[in-house]
Protein backbone atom coordinates (compact mmCIF):
# COMPACT_ATOMS: atom_id res chain seq x y z
CA UNK A 1 0.00 0.00 0.00
CA UNK A 2 1.49 3.39 -0.98
CA UNK A 3 1.48 6.51 1.22
CA UNK A 4 -1.62 7.98 -0.39
CA UNK A 5 -3.62 4.78 -0.04
CA UNK A 6 -2.46 4.45 3.57
CA UNK A 7 -3.51 8.06 4.11
CA UNK A 8 -7.00 7.29 2.84
CA UNK A 9 -7.15 4.19 5.03
CA UNK A 10 -6.06 6.02 8.19
CA UNK A 11 -8.58 8.77 7.49
CA UNK A 12 -11.33 6.18 7.24
CA UNK A 13 -10.23 4.83 10.63
CA UNK A 14 -10.52 8.37 12.06
CA UNK A 15 -6.90 8.62 13.14
CA UNK A 16 -5.84 12.30 12.95
CA UNK A 17 -2.29 11.74 14.21
CA UNK A 18 -1.49 9.16 11.55
CA UNK A 19 -3.22 11.21 8.85
CA UNK A 20 -1.11 14.26 9.75
CA UNK A 21 2.08 12.18 9.72
CA UNK A 22 1.27 10.51 6.40
CA UNK A 23 0.25 13.81 4.81
CA UNK A 24 3.58 15.32 5.84
CA UNK A 25 5.40 12.25 4.52
CA UNK A 26 3.58 12.54 1.21
CA UNK A 27 4.44 16.26 0.95
CA UNK A 28 8.08 15.53 1.79
CA UNK A 29 8.13 12.78 -0.82
CA UNK A 30 7.06 15.42 -3.39
CA UNK A 31 3.88 13.58 -4.26
CA UNK A 32 1.62 15.82 -6.32
CA UNK A 33 -0.44 17.94 -3.89
CA UNK A 34 -3.66 17.40 -5.83
CA UNK A 35 -3.06 13.65 -5.76
CA UNK A 36 -2.64 13.73 -1.96
CA UNK A 37 -5.89 15.69 -1.71
CA UNK A 38 -7.96 13.74 -4.23
CA UNK A 39 -6.67 10.18 -3.83
CA UNK A 40 -5.85 10.44 -0.14
CA UNK A 41 -8.11 12.77 1.83
CA UNK A 42 -11.16 13.19 -0.41
CA UNK A 43 -11.11 9.54 -1.49
CA UNK A 44 -11.05 8.50 2.17
CA UNK A 45 -13.98 10.75 3.03
CA UNK A 46 -15.90 9.48 0.02
CA UNK A 47 -15.61 5.92 1.30
CA UNK A 48 -16.70 7.12 4.75
CA UNK A 49 -19.71 8.84 3.19
CA UNK A 50 -20.69 5.73 1.27
CA UNK A 51 -20.42 3.54 4.36
CA UNK A 52 -22.52 6.04 6.31
CA UNK A 53 -25.17 6.02 3.61
CA UNK A 54 -25.20 2.21 3.70
CA UNK A 55 -25.60 2.32 7.54
CA UNK A 56 -22.31 0.45 7.95
CA UNK A 57 -20.95 3.26 10.12
CA UNK A 58 -22.61 6.05 12.07
CA UNK A 59 -22.43 9.79 12.65
CA UNK A 60 -19.62 9.71 15.26
CA UNK A 61 -17.50 7.57 12.90
CA UNK A 62 -17.99 10.14 10.14
CA UNK A 63 -17.08 12.98 12.49
CA UNK A 64 -13.94 11.20 13.70
CA UNK A 65 -12.92 10.74 10.06
CA UNK A 66 -13.65 14.43 9.42
CA UNK A 67 -11.33 15.42 12.27
CA UNK A 68 -8.62 13.28 10.67
CA UNK A 69 -9.34 14.93 7.31
CA UNK A 70 -8.91 18.38 8.82
CA UNK A 71 -5.56 17.30 10.34
CA UNK A 72 -4.35 16.49 6.84
CA UNK A 73 -5.95 19.56 5.26
CA UNK A 74 -4.20 21.90 7.71
CA UNK A 75 -0.88 20.69 6.29
CA UNK A 76 -2.03 20.67 2.67
CA UNK A 77 -3.71 24.07 2.65
CA UNK A 78 -0.58 26.25 2.30
CA UNK A 79 0.53 24.08 -0.64
CA UNK A 80 -2.90 24.20 -2.29
CA UNK A 81 -2.84 28.01 -2.06
CA UNK A 82 0.77 28.21 -3.26
CA UNK A 83 0.02 26.02 -6.29
CA UNK A 84 -3.28 27.75 -6.98
CA UNK A 85 -5.34 24.57 -6.74
CA UNK A 86 -8.98 25.61 -6.29
CA UNK A 87 -11.63 23.80 -4.26
CA UNK A 88 -14.17 21.86 -6.34
CA UNK A 89 -16.78 24.48 -5.50
CA UNK A 90 -17.75 27.14 -3.02
CA UNK A 91 -20.73 27.09 -0.66
CA UNK A 92 -21.97 29.83 1.66
CA UNK A 93 -23.78 28.34 4.63
CA UNK A 94 -25.53 29.67 7.73
CA UNK A 95 -28.44 29.43 10.15
CA UNK A 96 -31.06 32.04 9.28
CA UNK A 97 -31.79 35.26 11.17
CA UNK A 98 -33.43 34.75 14.56
CA UNK A 99 -32.27 31.15 14.86
CA UNK A 100 -29.29 30.12 16.95
CA UNK A 101 -29.31 26.35 16.36
CA UNK A 102 -26.15 25.45 14.55
CA UNK A 103 -25.30 21.80 15.20
CA UNK A 104 -27.04 20.56 12.04
CA UNK A 105 -25.52 23.34 9.96
CA UNK A 106 -22.07 22.57 11.39
CA UNK A 107 -22.42 18.91 10.43
CA UNK A 108 -23.39 19.85 6.88
CA UNK A 109 -20.38 22.19 6.65
CA UNK A 110 -18.07 19.43 7.88
CA UNK A 111 -19.41 16.99 5.25
CA UNK A 112 -19.07 19.54 2.46
CA UNK A 113 -15.48 20.37 3.43
CA UNK A 114 -14.76 16.65 3.60
CA UNK A 115 -15.99 16.30 0.04
CA UNK A 116 -13.56 18.99 -1.13
CA UNK A 117 -15.77 22.08 -1.18
CA UNK A 118 -14.74 25.44 0.22
CA UNK A 119 -17.32 26.36 2.82
CA UNK A 120 -17.88 29.89 4.05
CA UNK A 121 -19.69 29.38 7.32
CA UNK A 122 -21.52 32.53 8.38
CA UNK A 123 -22.56 31.03 11.71
CA UNK A 124 -26.05 31.60 13.06
CA UNK A 125 -28.55 34.49 13.09
CA UNK A 126 -27.56 35.38 9.52
CA UNK A 127 -29.51 38.14 7.75
CA UNK A 128 -30.78 37.71 4.14
CA UNK A 129 -28.43 40.51 3.04
CA UNK A 130 -25.41 38.79 4.55
CA UNK A 131 -26.17 35.48 2.78
CA UNK A 132 -26.38 37.21 -0.59
CA UNK A 133 -23.59 39.75 -0.09
CA UNK A 134 -21.18 36.99 0.93
CA UNK A 135 -22.19 34.70 -1.93
CA UNK A 136 -21.60 37.52 -4.42
CA UNK A 137 -18.35 38.65 -2.84
CA UNK A 138 -16.95 35.12 -2.62
CA UNK A 139 -18.42 34.06 -5.95
CA UNK A 140 -20.03 31.03 -4.28
CA UNK A 141 -22.20 28.81 -6.44
CA UNK A 142 -24.47 27.59 -3.66
CA UNK A 143 -26.16 29.14 -0.61
CA UNK A 144 -27.18 26.73 2.14
CA UNK A 145 -29.67 27.88 4.76
CA UNK A 146 -30.62 26.11 7.97
CA UNK A 147 -33.53 26.67 10.38
CA UNK A 148 -34.81 24.67 13.31
CA UNK A 149 -37.81 26.81 14.16
CA UNK A 150 -41.08 27.22 12.32
CA UNK A 151 -40.84 30.91 13.20
CA UNK A 152 -37.50 31.35 11.43
CA UNK A 153 -38.32 29.29 8.31
CA UNK A 154 -39.89 32.35 6.60
CA UNK A 155 -36.46 34.04 6.62
CA UNK A 156 -35.44 31.52 3.95
CA UNK A 157 -38.16 32.89 1.71
CA UNK A 158 -36.90 36.41 2.40
CA UNK A 159 -33.44 35.38 1.22
CA UNK A 160 -34.85 33.96 -2.00
CA UNK A 161 -37.17 36.93 -2.56
CA UNK A 162 -34.22 39.27 -2.07
CA UNK A 163 -32.19 37.15 -4.50
CA UNK A 164 -34.97 37.63 -7.08
CA UNK A 165 -34.86 41.39 -6.49
CA UNK A 166 -31.11 41.38 -6.97
CA UNK A 167 -31.36 39.17 -10.05
CA UNK A 168 -29.41 36.41 -8.30
CA UNK A 169 -32.16 33.80 -8.36
CA UNK A 170 -31.25 31.26 -11.01
CA UNK A 171 -27.62 32.35 -10.90
CA UNK A 172 -27.03 30.90 -7.44
CA UNK A 173 -28.43 27.63 -6.16
CA UNK A 174 -30.37 27.71 -2.88
CA UNK A 175 -30.50 24.75 -0.52
CA UNK A 176 -32.59 24.60 2.65
CA UNK A 177 -32.43 22.20 5.58
CA UNK A 178 -33.52 21.74 9.19
CA UNK A 179 -36.03 19.77 11.22
CA UNK A 180 -39.25 21.60 10.26
CA UNK A 181 -38.35 21.80 6.53
CA UNK A 182 -39.58 19.65 3.65
CA UNK A 183 -39.21 19.34 -0.11
CA UNK A 184 -42.66 20.86 -0.47
CA UNK A 185 -41.66 23.92 1.53
CA UNK A 186 -38.43 24.27 -0.46
CA UNK A 187 -40.44 24.20 -3.69
CA UNK A 188 -43.02 26.63 -2.33
CA UNK A 189 -40.44 29.31 -1.50
CA UNK A 190 -38.44 28.81 -4.68
CA UNK A 191 -35.40 27.01 -3.23
CA UNK A 192 -33.57 24.64 -5.54
CA UNK A 193 -33.45 21.76 -3.05
CA UNK A 194 -34.27 20.54 0.42
CA UNK A 195 -31.53 18.43 1.96
CA UNK A 196 -32.21 16.00 4.77
CA UNK A 197 -28.64 15.71 6.09
CA UNK A 198 -24.98 16.34 5.36
CA UNK A 199 -24.58 13.46 2.94
CA UNK A 200 -27.62 14.42 0.88
CA UNK A 201 -26.30 18.00 0.80
CA UNK A 202 -22.96 16.82 -0.60
CA UNK A 203 -24.76 14.78 -3.27
CA UNK A 204 -27.05 17.68 -4.15
CA UNK A 205 -24.25 20.25 -4.39
CA UNK A 206 -22.21 17.84 -6.53
CA UNK A 207 -25.22 17.35 -8.80
CA UNK A 208 -25.66 21.13 -9.13
CA UNK A 209 -22.02 21.46 -10.15
CA UNK A 210 -22.02 18.49 -12.47
CA UNK A 211 -19.51 16.58 -10.33
CA UNK A 212 -19.90 12.81 -10.46
CA UNK B 1 -47.15 27.85 44.24
CA UNK B 2 -44.14 29.12 42.30
CA UNK B 3 -40.85 27.43 43.13
CA UNK B 4 -37.33 27.26 41.78
CA UNK B 5 -35.39 24.01 42.10
CA UNK B 6 -31.68 23.44 41.73
CA UNK B 7 -31.41 19.92 40.35
CA UNK B 8 -28.57 17.59 41.31
CA UNK B 9 -26.46 16.87 38.25
CA UNK B 10 -26.34 13.13 38.89
CA UNK B 11 -30.13 12.99 38.76
CA UNK B 12 -30.03 14.25 35.16
CA UNK B 13 -26.95 12.42 33.91
CA UNK B 14 -27.78 10.57 30.69
CA UNK B 15 -26.67 6.99 30.13
CA UNK B 16 -24.10 5.97 27.52
CA UNK B 17 -26.84 4.06 25.72
CA UNK B 18 -29.14 7.09 25.59
CA UNK B 19 -26.37 9.27 24.15
CA UNK B 20 -25.41 6.71 21.51
CA UNK B 21 -29.03 6.14 20.53
CA UNK B 22 -29.50 9.90 20.19
CA UNK B 23 -26.55 9.80 17.78
CA UNK B 24 -28.53 7.46 15.56
CA UNK B 25 -26.66 4.31 16.52
CA UNK B 26 -28.99 1.32 16.50
CA UNK B 27 -29.32 -0.89 19.58
CA UNK B 28 -27.52 -3.78 17.90
CA UNK B 29 -24.40 -1.64 17.34
CA UNK B 30 -24.04 -0.09 20.77
CA UNK B 31 -21.03 -2.16 21.82
CA UNK B 32 -18.24 -0.50 19.83
CA UNK B 33 -15.62 0.48 22.39
CA UNK B 34 -14.43 3.60 20.60
CA UNK B 35 -17.93 5.06 20.53
CA UNK B 36 -18.68 4.01 24.10
CA UNK B 37 -15.53 5.80 25.29
CA UNK B 38 -16.49 8.89 23.35
CA UNK B 39 -19.97 8.87 24.92
CA UNK B 40 -18.44 8.43 28.38
CA UNK B 41 -16.14 11.38 27.73
CA UNK B 42 -19.11 13.50 26.58
CA UNK B 43 -21.07 12.57 29.71
CA UNK B 44 -18.10 13.50 31.92
CA UNK B 45 -17.90 16.93 30.24
CA UNK B 46 -21.67 17.30 30.56
CA UNK B 47 -21.37 16.54 34.27
CA UNK B 48 -18.68 19.19 34.62
CA UNK B 49 -20.47 21.99 32.75
CA UNK B 50 -24.23 21.47 33.18
CA UNK B 51 -26.03 23.41 35.88
CA UNK B 52 -29.60 22.07 35.82
CA UNK B 53 -32.30 24.27 37.29
CA UNK B 54 -36.06 24.41 36.94
CA UNK B 55 -39.11 26.43 37.86
CA UNK B 56 -42.72 25.34 38.26
CA UNK B 57 -45.80 27.45 38.91
CA UNK B 58 -49.45 26.51 39.27
CA UNK B 59 -51.86 28.29 36.97
CA UNK B 60 -55.65 28.45 36.71
CA UNK B 61 -57.47 27.18 33.63
CA UNK B 62 -58.64 30.71 32.92
CA UNK B 63 -55.13 32.15 32.96
CA UNK B 64 -53.78 29.25 30.96
CA UNK B 65 -56.47 29.75 28.30
CA UNK B 66 -54.95 33.16 27.61
CA UNK B 67 -51.44 31.69 27.36
CA UNK B 68 -52.63 28.88 25.10
CA UNK B 69 -54.17 31.32 22.64
CA UNK B 70 -50.81 33.09 22.47
CA UNK B 71 -50.73 35.31 19.42
CA UNK B 72 -53.75 33.60 17.86
CA UNK B 73 -51.68 31.42 15.57
CA UNK B 74 -52.56 27.94 16.85
CA UNK B 75 -53.71 25.31 14.35
CA UNK B 76 -57.47 25.19 13.85
CA UNK B 77 -57.60 21.84 15.59
CA UNK B 78 -55.23 20.82 18.35
CA UNK B 79 -55.47 18.08 20.99
CA UNK B 80 -53.95 20.47 23.54
CA UNK B 81 -57.14 22.54 23.92
CA UNK B 82 -59.56 19.72 24.84
CA UNK B 83 -56.91 18.18 27.10
CA UNK B 84 -56.27 21.28 29.18
CA UNK B 85 -59.97 22.22 29.21
CA UNK B 86 -60.77 18.83 30.76
CA UNK B 87 -57.82 18.82 33.12
CA UNK B 88 -57.88 18.84 36.92
CA UNK B 89 -54.77 20.96 37.54
CA UNK B 90 -52.22 22.88 35.47
CA UNK B 91 -48.71 24.18 36.11
CA UNK B 92 -46.28 26.09 33.92
CA UNK B 93 -42.66 24.97 33.98
CA UNK B 94 -39.26 25.73 32.51
CA UNK B 95 -35.87 24.04 32.85
CA UNK B 96 -32.38 24.66 31.59
CA UNK B 97 -28.93 23.17 32.02
CA UNK B 98 -27.20 26.55 31.55
CA UNK B 99 -25.30 28.35 28.82
CA UNK B 100 -21.88 26.91 29.78
CA UNK B 101 -22.60 23.63 28.10
CA UNK B 102 -23.64 25.31 24.83
CA UNK B 103 -20.38 27.28 24.86
CA UNK B 104 -18.41 24.08 25.40
CA UNK B 105 -20.19 22.38 22.47
CA UNK B 106 -19.23 25.34 20.24
CA UNK B 107 -15.65 25.24 21.50
CA UNK B 108 -15.34 21.55 20.68
CA UNK B 109 -16.62 22.10 17.14
CA UNK B 110 -14.23 25.02 16.64
CA UNK B 111 -11.30 22.86 17.72
CA UNK B 112 -12.36 20.14 15.22
CA UNK B 113 -13.52 17.76 17.96
CA UNK B 114 -16.71 17.21 15.98
CA UNK B 115 -17.60 13.75 17.27
CA UNK B 116 -17.18 14.74 20.91
CA UNK B 117 -19.03 18.02 20.33
CA UNK B 118 -21.90 16.20 18.69
CA UNK B 119 -22.01 13.59 21.50
CA UNK B 120 -22.00 16.37 24.09
CA UNK B 121 -24.90 18.02 22.27
CA UNK B 122 -26.85 14.77 22.47
CA UNK B 123 -25.93 14.33 26.15
CA UNK B 124 -27.08 17.90 26.85
CA UNK B 125 -30.41 17.38 25.05
CA UNK B 126 -31.01 14.15 26.97
CA UNK B 127 -30.06 15.87 30.23
CA UNK B 128 -32.47 18.74 29.58
CA UNK B 129 -35.31 16.26 28.98
CA UNK B 130 -34.41 14.51 32.22
CA UNK B 131 -34.45 17.85 34.06
CA UNK B 132 -37.97 18.51 32.72
CA UNK B 133 -39.00 15.08 33.98
CA UNK B 134 -37.57 15.86 37.42
CA UNK B 135 -39.64 19.05 37.60
CA UNK B 136 -42.72 17.11 36.52
CA UNK B 137 -42.01 14.54 39.26
CA UNK B 138 -41.66 17.33 41.84
CA UNK B 139 -45.04 18.71 40.79
CA UNK B 140 -46.55 15.22 40.96
CA UNK B 141 -45.25 14.84 44.51
CA UNK B 142 -46.85 18.18 45.38
CA UNK B 143 -50.14 16.99 43.88
CA UNK B 144 -49.92 13.75 45.82
CA UNK B 145 -49.28 15.62 49.03
CA UNK B 146 -52.44 17.66 48.59
CA UNK B 147 -54.40 14.52 47.68
CA UNK B 148 -54.99 15.19 43.99
CA UNK B 149 -53.07 12.27 42.48
CA UNK B 150 -54.82 8.90 42.24
CA UNK B 151 -54.81 5.66 40.25
CA UNK B 152 -57.01 7.10 37.50
CA UNK B 153 -55.18 10.30 36.70
CA UNK B 154 -51.71 11.24 35.53
CA UNK B 155 -49.58 14.16 34.36
CA UNK B 156 -48.29 15.02 30.91
CA UNK B 157 -45.94 17.77 29.71
CA UNK B 158 -46.76 19.76 26.59
CA UNK B 159 -44.76 22.58 25.02
CA UNK B 160 -45.53 25.43 22.61
CA UNK B 161 -44.33 24.55 19.14
CA UNK B 162 -45.81 21.05 19.23
CA UNK B 163 -49.18 19.42 18.55
CA UNK B 164 -50.75 22.48 16.93
CA UNK B 165 -49.86 24.78 19.84
CA UNK B 166 -48.01 27.64 18.16
CA UNK B 167 -44.60 28.56 19.51
CA UNK B 168 -45.80 32.18 19.74
CA UNK B 169 -47.47 31.22 23.02
CA UNK B 170 -43.98 31.34 24.55
CA UNK B 171 -44.31 35.12 24.92
CA UNK B 172 -47.30 34.95 27.29
CA UNK B 173 -45.91 31.86 29.00
CA UNK B 174 -42.74 33.80 29.79
CA UNK B 175 -44.69 36.86 30.97
CA UNK B 176 -46.55 34.65 33.44
CA UNK B 177 -43.81 32.24 34.60
CA UNK B 178 -40.81 34.61 34.43
CA UNK B 179 -38.14 31.95 33.75
CA UNK B 180 -35.63 34.80 33.49
CA UNK B 181 -35.27 34.10 37.23
CA UNK B 182 -33.47 30.86 36.33
CA UNK B 183 -31.53 32.41 33.45
CA UNK B 184 -33.80 31.63 30.48
CA UNK B 185 -34.63 34.42 28.03
CA UNK B 186 -36.72 34.54 24.88
CA UNK B 187 -35.75 36.17 21.59
CA UNK B 188 -37.98 37.66 18.89
CA UNK B 189 -38.28 34.26 17.18
CA UNK B 190 -39.54 32.76 20.48
CA UNK B 191 -36.25 30.93 20.81
CA UNK B 192 -35.12 30.21 24.34
CA UNK B 193 -31.60 30.93 25.45
CA UNK B 194 -29.73 28.89 26.65
CA UNK B 195 -30.67 26.63 23.74
CA UNK B 196 -30.80 23.63 26.05
CA UNK B 197 -34.01 24.73 27.76
CA UNK B 198 -37.57 23.39 27.79
CA UNK B 199 -40.76 25.21 28.77
CA UNK B 200 -44.41 24.32 28.73
CA UNK B 201 -47.33 23.15 30.82
CA UNK B 202 -47.79 20.12 33.07
CA UNK B 203 -51.34 18.86 32.89
CA UNK B 204 -53.02 16.66 35.49
CA UNK B 205 -56.02 14.79 34.18
CA UNK B 206 -57.97 11.55 33.99
CA UNK B 207 -56.75 8.96 31.50
CA UNK B 208 -59.67 9.60 29.13
CA UNK B 209 -58.70 13.23 28.44
CA UNK B 210 -55.45 12.17 26.79
CA UNK B 211 -57.09 9.85 24.27
CA UNK B 212 -56.91 11.21 20.73
CA UNK B 213 -55.98 9.96 17.28
CA UNK B 214 -52.66 11.28 15.95
CA UNK B 215 -54.20 12.17 12.61
CA UNK B 216 -54.11 15.97 12.87
CA UNK B 217 -52.57 17.82 9.93
CA UNK B 218 -49.41 18.60 11.94
CA UNK B 219 -48.99 14.92 12.88
CA UNK B 220 -47.89 14.27 9.28
CA UNK B 221 -44.80 16.41 9.85
CA UNK B 222 -44.05 14.95 13.29
CA UNK B 223 -40.95 12.77 13.18
CA UNK B 224 -41.51 10.87 16.41
CA UNK B 225 -45.24 10.51 17.25
CA UNK B 226 -43.87 10.15 20.77
CA UNK B 227 -47.11 11.53 22.26
CA UNK B 228 -48.66 8.06 22.20
CA UNK B 229 -45.76 6.45 24.03
CA UNK B 230 -45.58 9.27 26.54
CA UNK B 231 -49.29 9.05 27.30
CA UNK B 232 -49.04 5.27 27.62
CA UNK B 233 -46.13 5.69 30.03
CA UNK B 234 -48.17 8.00 32.25
CA UNK B 235 -50.61 5.26 33.07
CA UNK B 236 -48.41 2.18 32.80
CA UNK B 237 -45.67 3.60 35.01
Amino acid sequence: MNIVQELSEQLQQGNPKNVAELTQQAINAKINIKTILDKGLIAGMTVVGEKFKAHEIFLPDVLLAAKAMYAGMDLLKPHLIKEGIPAIGKVVIGTVQGDLHDIGKNLVAIMLKGAGFEVIDLGNDVSPQKFLDTAVKENAEVIGMSALLTTTMPVMKKVIDLARERNLHGRKKFIVGGAPLSSEYAKEIGADAYCFDGMSTVETVKRFMGIS
Amino acid sequence: MRKIYNIQIDKVKPTVQAVLEAQGIPHSKLSEERLINLAKQAIAIYREFAIPIGIVMEISKKDFANIFVGEGKNDGESPVKPIYESSDELALFAVTIDENICAEISRLFKSNDFALGSMLDSAASEGTEMAAQIIENIYRKHLSKIGLMNQKNGTLRLSPGYCGWHIGAQRKLFQHLKPEDIGITLNDSFLMQPLKSISGVIILGQKEIYEFDDTFSFCRDCATHSCKERIKAVFNG
